[in-house]
């Protein structure tokens, strides 16, 4: 026995240093890996937890919020419960969503398309610089733009303030289409060459390959362009603040000022004070506004898992 | 009815339209902020503090604040985006841990970023007590590029070929060892487009900092570096205003008279910054690139 304990102090069965660094290294990565998971966890623990407060706290009605036109938290009714009709907000939010997507999904599906099939060479050399370039621009920039040139020009030409649904809408597809085309380029251009090439062999013209083939073979990765579009839309604050014309009321035309869930909440959060029904009710948009980007998230992994290697 | 031909013209000639109408549309949409905001530019509107009531003021602060913001943010951002890139890419296992934090890095960098600046308020500006500040904005910021980051540092790491590291191994090196001396370097070029690229969004980035670094610059005194000052441009602690938040907020609520005209400066200011961004972060990445493989 006493030989074999000899034998372990030996250097061979020393633990090795580098067996130490080793140790280190991957604990520190994993580390950084854990406090970024940390954060997700305690940004939906805040949020959701200050959200819920309107209702379990200040004893707001779940179904009030969803269907109620009244937003007026500050004020209570009757029984006590504060005023929190966000359908207002919710409808707004949605119709600049979904009109942006269908205005932005044929242009940039399009643009996509002359990019990979018609024309690689303009669309190499003119198009996908500009395209990089527009995806980095800031969206207050956007907004900007859309203060001074889309709603005058609905002023003028069409009717009303020019501040409204159409507005935004218009700011918001001209802003995610940079992203949108980009993400619809990378879809269609993974489809495979030899797929193409059996198309056309068939005697199938180019237009029949694009919509036979490229458009049904990249249509997942197509309909995650769009819906990481909507994402972006949905969420997007100041760009569509500056437009919207920010009147808490349900829209009867594109042309009147509406609000959407994040242009109140950046208008409102800076003038209530924290912990008051007014600022809980601010949270829950906050909440909603989570929740849906966790919805579009999911969405888009489950698509995910049907597209082909 | 169309002939199979006539259908594939019309539809080239669509798709051509198509391209031309958004190459137009684009064209003019930064034709436009720099036909407006070119004009704007000068060496006094780039350096002196903004007007509250008569026209002539510049951008000087909240141009320098922007840097100062990112420069911050990097530093907190970057050192936990790489550990955890190089976790997921060299040491992460296939399991439910790993692909619960996978989804976890995914959904943060989809919150909108309203969402997360909202958090940095209750978090940084409330419960920290740091009020509005250089710290609390740059804190934000981090957690809202810090997914981007990652995904950046990972799939840099994982372009870098597996013999690579094989060679590492087979001549002894640990894991780590490899990492650090073999894999880095070769992501290296790849790291850098993608941060400088990050770094972009960053500059521009407005609705996590208006509740978080707030919408006011005090008066700044460009002689006194002491951090500790509260005039010091370099006060961690003091509120600061970017470029961005600056448009945005004289457009809501500015009353000098010109405050569309410094919109324009500072817009086609924004967009001049990023478009160099962009190049250098094409032009940096090659230049690293061949240093360092001696082609």
């Amino acid at each position: 026995m006493a030989k074999l304990v000899k034998e372990t102090e030996h250097p061979l069965f020393k633990k090795s240093s580098k067996l130490r660094t080793e140790r280190f290294g991957k604990g520190l990565t994993f580390a950084a890996v854990l406090l970024t998971a940390l954060l997700t966890a305690a940004i939906f623990f805040l949020v959701i937890s200050k959200g819920l407060s309107t209702f379990f706290v200040n004893g707001g009605s779940v179904k009030e919020f969803f269907t109620g036109s009244t937003w007026n938290p500050g004020q209570k009714h009757e029984g006590g419960s504060p005023i929190i009709g966000a359908l207002p907000f919710l409808t707004g939010s949605l119709a600049v969503t979904g009109l942006s997507a269908l205005i932005c999904t044929p242009l940039a599906i399009g643009a996509a398309l002359f990019m990979s099939e018609i024309s690689p060479k303009a669309g190499r050399k003119v198009m996908q610089p500009v395209i990089e370039l527009l995806v980095g621009i800031p969206s207050v920039v956007y907004g900007f733009i859309g203060l001074s040139v889309v709603v005058p020009l609905l002023r003028d030409h069409v009717t009303g303030s020019g501040f409204g649904i159409a507005a935004g809408t218009i700011v918001l597809s001209v802003m995610i289409l940079p992203t949108v085309t980009s993400l619809a380029l990378d879809a269609i251009q993974a489809v495979p060459r030899s797929l193409r090439e059996a198309s056309l062999a068939l005697g199938s013209t180019r237009w029949q390959m694009i919509y036979k083939v490229i458009l049904k073979t990249a249509k997942p990765g197509l309909l995650m362009a769009v819906i990481f579009g909507m994402a972006r839309a949905f969420g997007e604050a100041l760009a569509v603040q500056m437009v919207i014309g920010n009147a808490s009321v349900i829209p009867h035309s594109l042309f009147e000022p509406a609000s959407t869930l994040t242009s109140i909440l950046t208008m409102g959060m800076g003038y209530t004070v924290l912990g008051t029904a007014e600022n809980n009710a601010l949270w829950t948009l906050a909440l909603i506004l989570l929740l849906m980007s966790l919805a579009f998230t999911i969405a888009v992994r489950w698509i995910g898992r049907g597209k082909p290697q | 009815m169309m002939s199979a031909k006539q259908a594939d013209r019309l539809a080239t000639a669509g798709l051509y339209a198509v391209a031309g109408v958004i190459l137009a549309l684009l064209a003019g949409l930064l034709g436009y902020v720099f036909v407006k905001g070119f004009p704007m530019l000068s060496w006094q509107f780039i350096t002196s503090p903004p007007q509250i009531f008569k026209g002539g003021g510049g951008v000087g602060p909240q141009l320098f604040n922007s840097f100062y913001l990112l420069v911050l943010t990097l530093v907190f951002s970057l050192p936990v985006a790489l550990g955890a890139g190089i976790y997921l890419a060299e040491y992460a296992k296939d399991n439910w841990l790993t692909r619960s934090i996978r989804i976890s890095v995914e959904v943060l960098s989809s919150l909108p970023s309203i969402v997360v600046g909202l958090f940095g308020f209750l978090f940084f500006v409330i419960y920290m007590g740091w009020g509005f500040s250089i710290i609390s904005g740059a804190l934000a910021l981090s957690v809202f590029n810090l997914p981007l980051l990652v995904r950046v540092v990972e799939q840099s790491i994982q372009s870098v070929p597996r013999t690579q590291r094989e060679a590492g191994w087979a001549l002894g090196f640990s894991k780590w060892e490899t990492i650090t001396n073999i894999v880095l370097p070769a992501a290296l070029p790849g790291l850098i487009t993608g941060i400088i690229l990050a770094a972009g969004r960053v500059f521009g980035e407005a609705a996590a900092l208006i509740y978080t670094a707030g919408m006011s610059t005090p008066a700044l005194d460009f002689t006194d570096w002491n951090p500790l000052s509260p005039v010091s441009p370099l006060n961690p602690f003091r509120p600061a205003e970017t470029m961005a938040v600056h448009i945005w907020k004289i457009n809501g609520e500015g009353i000098m008279p010109d405050a569309s005209a410094i919109s324009d400066g500072a817009a086609a200011l924004l967009i001049l910054s990023i478009l160099l961004f962009n190049l250098s972060a094409r032009f940096v990445g090659r230049f690293v690139f061949k240093k360092m493989s001696a082609s």
